[in-house]
């Protein structure tokens, strides 16, 4: 059953929460967080298409998120009072597509230079360009400026969020257990030998960050219409690296340990309340301790180059 | 007689350096031409010529009849001019088995549709093509070591690999860089049989650059020597061996030991 582990753990997870649900402890709270976890490991898996099966280190996950999450808000905020109660799930789905699309956009000028940069200056490229969209919505009067959004709907629901975490995850690993992924992981690999093998760089570079700016697009679509309020400065470059955090310490290009290092930094920060001034310093150092003793990433299951 | 290969005074410079200069070579179907020089001849720079890797700064190459002049190395790929490295450059965290594969896609890549549906046509597709990889490792012997990463097979392997991948992609025209680098005389041996018998099975042109004279001289049928980017010299492995601007360019410390 090679490339299905992961759509069980999503499904596993989403029953355990479904079941916790009817017994009344899992309160508002608890079903927040559990939404955050869907949505990040949205952005995880997404962003690991692109960093770990493809190579190409990106630090502009957060702008492709941002894109996402203003249009889709945007959309909602103007058609939504306009819009009868029942047609509200269709709206929302249009506008998370549309947000997505437009993310995915975003993604391919990105995949761009990309294709004549590699290594540390892609970083830095991409980077810039997450700062770019940030401070273009921070001008952007129809955005609401620096105050961004508010008063969007809180339409992202527990199912909402897992249901696309679960699309994600089918489509990355339907895509890496394919010619596609094989193209990605040998582009990562060598790109030289890549193209003399026949396959062209370009078109999976650029593959690889149209599909993850599109998911990151989704996830910021349904983090807007959780958080009800965005605003510009959530989607700096902090936001990027604590992606590429999720990344890194779930193990490049392995979808499994991406999955779980996402649902782990996302909980681990609540767990890590009860000492609010001192969670960042644990935070990081926890992350700092993990780096130096597993370097490869925290939870390496099967080989490299499957989705496991 | 139109040849497969065909370089019309190629040059190409790197700022005040010219790395290969006029270079003149025809291959035609099924030969197996060695290229010959010293270190820094340009030889490599001539493989990276003819797979696009460099454009000639003058000169016109033509593969099949068509001129390469801005054709992609992926692309020429696929034409059917596949290549091995000179420092092996394995798909280091694939298998055996997928490093062929892999190198199969060129003529069988999925569209996105398919890929995500998992309708029939894919899983028949990727069936075919799983057979043809074991069919190929079969032939060359790899087969025993199909689900082990391609970086750690023992050298020889590696390199017998290489090839297999680059005929993976099918290709008419089949470059070797230095094959036999680093290979101990046992190993030398078996590369000659395994050059001779993927050229007579697959009925494909070899091209073969190759520091070991032994190698050269025991199985190419014309060889070409490169000296400071010019080819100095070309003819049967007798005519080269007794060329004296050769001797004088590359074998001469050779024909001493």
């Amino acid at each position: 059953m090679r490339g299905k582990e992961p759509l069980f753990l999503l499904l596993a997870v989403a029953v355990a929460i479904g079941c916790s649900f009817g017994s009344g402890v899992f309160n508002r709270y608890y079903l927040g967080i559990a939404i955050d976890v869907g949505i990040n490991v949205i952005l995880a898996v997404s962003l690991n298409l692109i960093n770990g099966h493809t190579g190409q280190f990106s630090l502009g996950h957060a702008g492709f998120m941002a894109v996402g999450g203003f249009i889709a808000a945007k959309l909602t905020l103007l058609c939504g009072p306009a819009c009868p109660e029942a047609l509200r799930p269709l709206l929302f789905l249009g506008g998370l597509l549309l947000g997505g699309g437009v993310a995915a956009l975003a993604g391919f000028t990105v995949g761009v230079p990309s294709l004549r940069l590699r290594g540390d200056y892609l970083a830095i490229v991409t980077l810039g360009f997450g700062e770019i969209i940030r401070v273009l919505f921070q001008t952007s009067e129809f955005f609401g400026a620096a105050t961004g959004l508010t008063g969007i709907p809180k339409w992202t629901t527990f199912g909402w969020a897992w249901a696309f975490a679960a699309v994600t995850v089918y489509v990355v690993a339907c895509l890496v257990n394919s010619t596609y992924g094989r193209g990605f992981i040998a582009v990562h690999d060598d790109e030289i030998a890549a193209s003399a093998m026949g396959i062209n760089p370009v078109r999976y570079k650029v593959t690889a960050f149209v599909i993850g700016a599109f998911f990151a697009g989704i996830a910021g679509g349904l983090y807007a219409h959780h958080k009800a309020v965005i605003s510009p400065s959530g989607f700096d470059f902090l936001k990027s690296i604590e992606i590429v955090v999720m990344v890194i310490l779930g193990g490049m290009g392995r979808t499994v340990g991406v999955i779980l290092a996402a649902i782990l930094l996302t909980i681990l920060p609540e767990l890590l309340r009860g000492v609010a001034e001192y969670r960042m310093i644990i935070y990081s150092l926890l992350i700092i301790v993990l780096m130096l003793t597993r370097p490869q990433g925290l939870f390496t299951f099967g080989k490299k180059g499957t989705v496991s | 007689m139109s040849a497969l290969l065909e370089c019309e005074k190629v040059t190409i410079q790197f700022g005040g350096l010219t790395a290969v200069s006029e270079l003149d070579l025809r291959i035609g179907e099924r030969e197996l031409v060695g290229l010959i020089g010293p270190n820094g001849a340009g030889k490599t720079t001539a493989f990276n010529l003819i797979t696009g890797v460099y454009q000639p700064t003058s000169g016109r190459i033509a593969f099949r009849g068509q001129p390469t002049a801005g054709v992609k190395p992926f692309s020429l790929s696929r034409q059917g001019i596949s290549r091995t490295f000179q420092n092996i450059r394995l798909f280091a965290s694939m298998t055996v088995f997928d490093n062929v594969r892999t190198a199969m896609q060129g003529n069988c890549a999925q569209g996105l549709g398919e890929t995500l549906l998992r309708g029939r046509t894919f899983r028949e597709t990727e069936e075919r093509v799983a057979h043809e990889v074991i069919e190929l490792l079969k032939i060359f012997g790899l087969e025993r070591f199909r689900d082990t990463l391609g970086k750690s097979l023992p050298y020889g392997d590696q390199r017998r690999l290489e090839i297999v991948r680059a005929l993976a992609t099918q290709p008419r025209l089949l470059l070797l860089d230095e094959p036999a680098a680093g290979m101990n005389p046992t190993e030398k041996q078996e590369l000659m049989k395994l050059i001779g018998f993927v050229q007579e099975k697959y009925g494909i042109a070899i091209l073969l650059v190759e520091h070991d004279m032994k190698v050269v001289m025991g199985i190419c049928q014309r060889i070409a020597v490169l000296d400071y980017g010019v080819k100095i010299a070309e003819g049967t492995p007798e005519e080269i061996r007794r060329n004296p601007k050769v001797i004088e360019a590359y074998l001469g410390a050779e024909v001493t030991d």
